[in-house]
C-alpha cells in the first residue's frame, strides 16, 4: 500500500492546533455516544491509521447529501472531514473531470482493492437498462457494481440510497432502486435522511475509521447511535404532546406558543432520525423548533405516506384515496344502514309469519 | 354418529337424528344430545369464557374510544402548565393498559381452549375441510337473507357466527395485539422486551407511518365486527330457535321448541 498521510498529519499540514485537534476528538466521542475513555482512542487512531480511502459516487440524487457533508458544523469539518478520508473519487467535489475522473476510479478500485469504502449517494434507475442516469456514457448501475465489487463496505448515503426517495415514489417511472436492493453481498450502512445531517455523517465515518468496524447497526441496517430513537422521542415539544396541547391551525395562538405540532401532521412520532438531539447547521435549530413539524425524510417511503401536514396519511387501494378514518366510517355508515334494513326486514317477515300462524292455527281449530 | 353408546330416550325411534347439523360441524356430542333432551338446556359457556368475553368487550371498548382519540387528539386544553397537565399522557395509557390487560386475557383464553370444555376451542379453529360445516354456513347466510323459514339449533357458535369470530376475534385481535406491541415498542425502544418481541413487525411494515395506518384500519375492523356481534346477538336472541344474551352471562343454552333440528 502506498504512503498516505494519517489524519492526525493533514490536520497538522493544514494548521490545526493539536488542543483543537483534541477537542474534535472528545466532540467526536460525544456525538457517538462513546465514554471519555474512547477520546485517546479515537486521537490515536486518527494519529496513527492511514486515511482509508473512499470512492463517492452519484446516482440519481440532489447532491443535498453532499450539501450537507460539506457543511459539517464542527470547526474542523470542511477541512479535515473531507481530508480524513481519502477521498479519491468524487464526480461532484474532485477537480478532474471527463476521462481523467473516470480514470480515477478504475485506478483506485485497482490500488486499494477490498479495502475502500464505497459512498453511494442517491440510487441506480433500473428501467431502460439503466438509461435514466447516465455517468461517464454508461448506466450509474453499472459504475456502482464495479465500485461495489471490491469494496470494503458501502455507505448509502442519503434517503435516494437508503430507500430510493423522491424518484422512486408511486409510479416510480425510471425503477429507482435502493442500494441494498441491486448490492446484496457487500455490507451496507444506511444513513437516511433527505439530506442526512452533518454530524452524522461525518460521525459515522469516525467510528469506522477509529474502530476498523462498521458501527452498531438497526434492524433497518441504520447505525444505531443515531436511528434508535425517534424525533418525537426527544423532542423539546414532548410536554405539550403529553399534556394534550397542540396547535390547531398554522397562525394560532398554540403555534406562537410553540405547542406539539402532532396535529399538524408532524411525523416525529414516526421517523427515526437524531434531528432533535443533534440539530443542523452547528446545533442552530430544526424544523420543529422552527415551527414546522417533521415531514419524516428519513423513513422509507415518506412520499407514499400521504400529506406532509395531516394527522391520518391517505391509503391508496382500490383505486380511492382516503384515510383509515373516512374508510372507517364509511363502512360503518354502510353497515349501519344495512343492519337497520336488516331489521325492518326481519320486524316484517316475523310479522308475517305470525299472522300465517295465526291463520293456520285457525285454520286447524275450525 | 357411529360412536353414540349411552341410551337416548326416543320419544319415536322413526324420528330423524337429533342436531344433525349440530352433530357433523362438531359443536354437539352425545352427551348434549341427551342433555338437551332432559332439560332442553345445555352449559356451554363456562365461568372463564365468559369472564374473558366482558373483560375483553370492555378493553376493546376503552381501545377503541383510546384509539380514535391518539390519531384524532381531543381540542388542545390549557388546564394547566404542560409540566401539571398530563392529558393526553392518560389517553395513551388508557389504551396501553387495556391493551395489556386485553393481551393477558386473550392468553388466558388460549390457555383455557387446552383446559376448557368443547365450546371453548371453537374459536380457534374454523373446520374448512368439513364440507358439512360449509353447507350449514351457506345454510346460515340464507337464514340471514331471508331465504330460509327457520333457523336450525347450534349448541356452540352457528357455522356463519364461527367464521366472523374466527377472523375477527382469533385473527383479528391477535394482528391487533401485535402491531400494538410493535408500536408500543417504539416508544420503549431498542433493545427493550417489546422492542425484542415485536420489533420485527415493524422491519416489516417498512415504516411506523404505515405500521400506524394498519393499526388503525384494524380498529375500525372490530368495530365494524362490535356492530354485526351485538346486532346478531340481539336479533338471534328473539329470532332464533336458542338463547344467545342470557347463554353469555349464565353459560346455558336454552331451546325455545323440542323439535330436533
Amino acid at each position: 500500500m502506498p504512503q498516505i498521510e494519517t489524519f492526525y498529519d493533514v490536520m497538522r499540514r493544514q494548521g490545526i492546533t493539536r488542543r483543537s485537534f483534541m477537542k474534535y476528538c472528545s466532540l467526536t466521542a460525544a456525538a457517538l455516544g462513546l465514554g471519555p475513555a474512547f477520546v485517546p482512542k479515537i486521537a490515536h487512531a486518527m494519529e496513527t491509521k492511514p486515511r482509508t480511502p473512499v470512492i463517492w459516487v452519484h446516482g440519481l440524487e440532489c447532491t443535498c447529501c453532499s450539501e450537507s457533508f460539506i457543511r459539517s458544523a464542527h470547526p474542523l469539518a470542511k477541512d479535515v472531514v473531507l481530508s480524513m478520508i481519502s477521498l479519491d473519487y468524487d464526480d461532484t467535489l474532485m477537480a478532474a473531470a471527463g476521462h481523467a475522473a473516470e480514470a480515477a476510479l478504475a485506478d483506485t478500485i485497482e490500488k486499494y482493492k477490498g479495502n475502500y469504502i464505497l459512498a453511494v449517494e442517491g440510487n441506480p434507475p433500473l428501467n431502460e437498462d439503466g438509461m435514466f442516469c447516465i455517468i461517464g456514457g454508461r448506466p450509474f448501475v453499472e459504475q456502482l457494481r464495479e465500485a461495489a465489487q471490491h469494496a470494503k463496505a458501502i455507505i448509502s448515503w442519503g434517503a435516494c440510497a437508503s430507500y430510493g426517495c423522491v424518484q422512486a415514489a408511486a409510479p416510480n417511472p425510471t425503477r429507482a432502486t435502493p442500494v441494498h436492493k441491486v448490492i446484496t453481498d457487500k455490507p451496507i450502512i444506511k444513513v437516511p435522511g433527505c439530506p442526512p445531517i452533518a454530524e452524522v455523517m461525518t460521525g459515522v465515518i469516525t467510528y469506522m475509521l477509529t474502530f476498523d468496524r462498521l458501527p452498531e447497526l438497526d434492524r433497518q441496517g441504520r447505525p444505531a447511535m443515531f436511528y434508535s430513537q425517534r424525533i418525537h422521542d426527544k423532542c423539546y415539544r414532548r410536554p405539550h404532546f403529553d399534556a394534550g396541547q397542540f396547535v390547531e391551525e398554522w397562525d394560532d395562538d398554540y403555534a406562537r406558543k410553540g405547542y406539539c405540532l402532532y396535529k399538524m401532521g408532524c411525523k416525529g412520532p414516526t421517523t427515526y432520525n437524531a434531528c432533535s438531539t443533534v440539530r443542523w447547521n452547528e446545533g442552530v435549530s430544526f424544523p420543529i423548533q422552527s415551527g414546522h413539524g417533521c415531514i419524516g425524510c428519513s423513513e422509507d417511503g415518506f412520499w407514499d405516506q400521504g400529506g406532509f401536514y395531516d394527522r391520518l396519511t391517505t391509503i391508496k387501494q382500490f383505486g380511492v384515496e382516503a384515510t383509515a378514518d373516512q374508510v372507517g366510517f364509511a363502512t360503518v355508515g354502510v353497515v349501519g344502514a344495512g343492519i337497520a334494513a336488516h331489521v325492518a326486514a326481519s320486524a316484517l317477515k316475523r310479522a308475517q309469519k305470525k299472522s300465517q300462524d295465526a291463520a293456520q292455527h285457525e285454520k286447524t281449530e275450525a | 354418529m357411529t360412536d353414540t353408546k349411552i341410551n337416548i330416550h326416543q320419544p319415536n325411534p322413526e324420528a330423524p337424528t337429533p342436531l344433525e347439523a349440530a352433530r357433523l360441524t362438531g359443536g354437539a356430542r352425545p352427551e348434549d344430545i341427551e342433555s338437551l333432551r332432559l332439560q332442553a338446556a345445555v352449559y356451554v359457556y363456562e365461568a372463564p369464557v365468559r369472564m374473558w368475553h366482558w373483560l375483553n368487550a370492555a378493553a376493546i371498548t376503552v381501545l377503541i374510544v383510546t384509539g380514535y382519540l391518539i390519531a384524532s387528539p381531543p381540542p388542545t386544553m390549557e388546564i394547566a402548565e404542560a409540566t401539571d397537565q398530563f392529558v393526553f399522557g392518560y389517553i395513551r395509557f388508557a389504551h396501553f393498559a387495556a391493551g395489556m390487560v386485553l393481551t393477558v386475557a386473550f392468553l388466558g383464553r388460549i390457555w383455557w381452549a387446552f383446559i376448557g370444555n368443547r365450546h371453548s376451542r371453537q374459536m380457534f379453529y374454523v373446520p374448512v375441510w368439513n364440507p358439512r360445516w360449509w353447507r350449514e354456513l351457506f345454510f346460515e347466510l340464507r337464514w340471514y337473507v331471508f331465504l330460509e323459514k327457520e333457523p336450525k339449533k347450534y349448541i356452540g357458535h352457528n357455522p356463519l357466527a364461527h367464521a366472523a369470530m374466527f377472523t375477527f376475534i382469533t385473527l383479528g385481535m391477535t394482528f391487533m395485539i401485535v402491531t400494538g406491541f410493535a408500536l408500543y415498542a417504539e416508544g420503549t425502544g431498542q433493545g427493550s422486551v417489546p422492542d425484542l418481541m415485536f420489533g420485527w413487525v415493524l422491519e416489516m411494515a417498512g415504516n411506523s407511518m404505515r405500521l400506524h395506518t394498519l393499526h388503525h384500519l384494524g380498529m375500525w375492523a372490530i368495530t365494524l365486527f362490535a356492530i354485526i356481534h351485538i346486532y346478531a346477538a340481539i336479533r338471534e336472541d328473539i329470532m332464533s330457535r336458542q338463547s344467545m344474551i342470557t347463554t353469555i352471562i349464565s353459560g346455558w343454552r336454552t331451546f325455545k321448541d323440542d323439535r330436533v333440528e
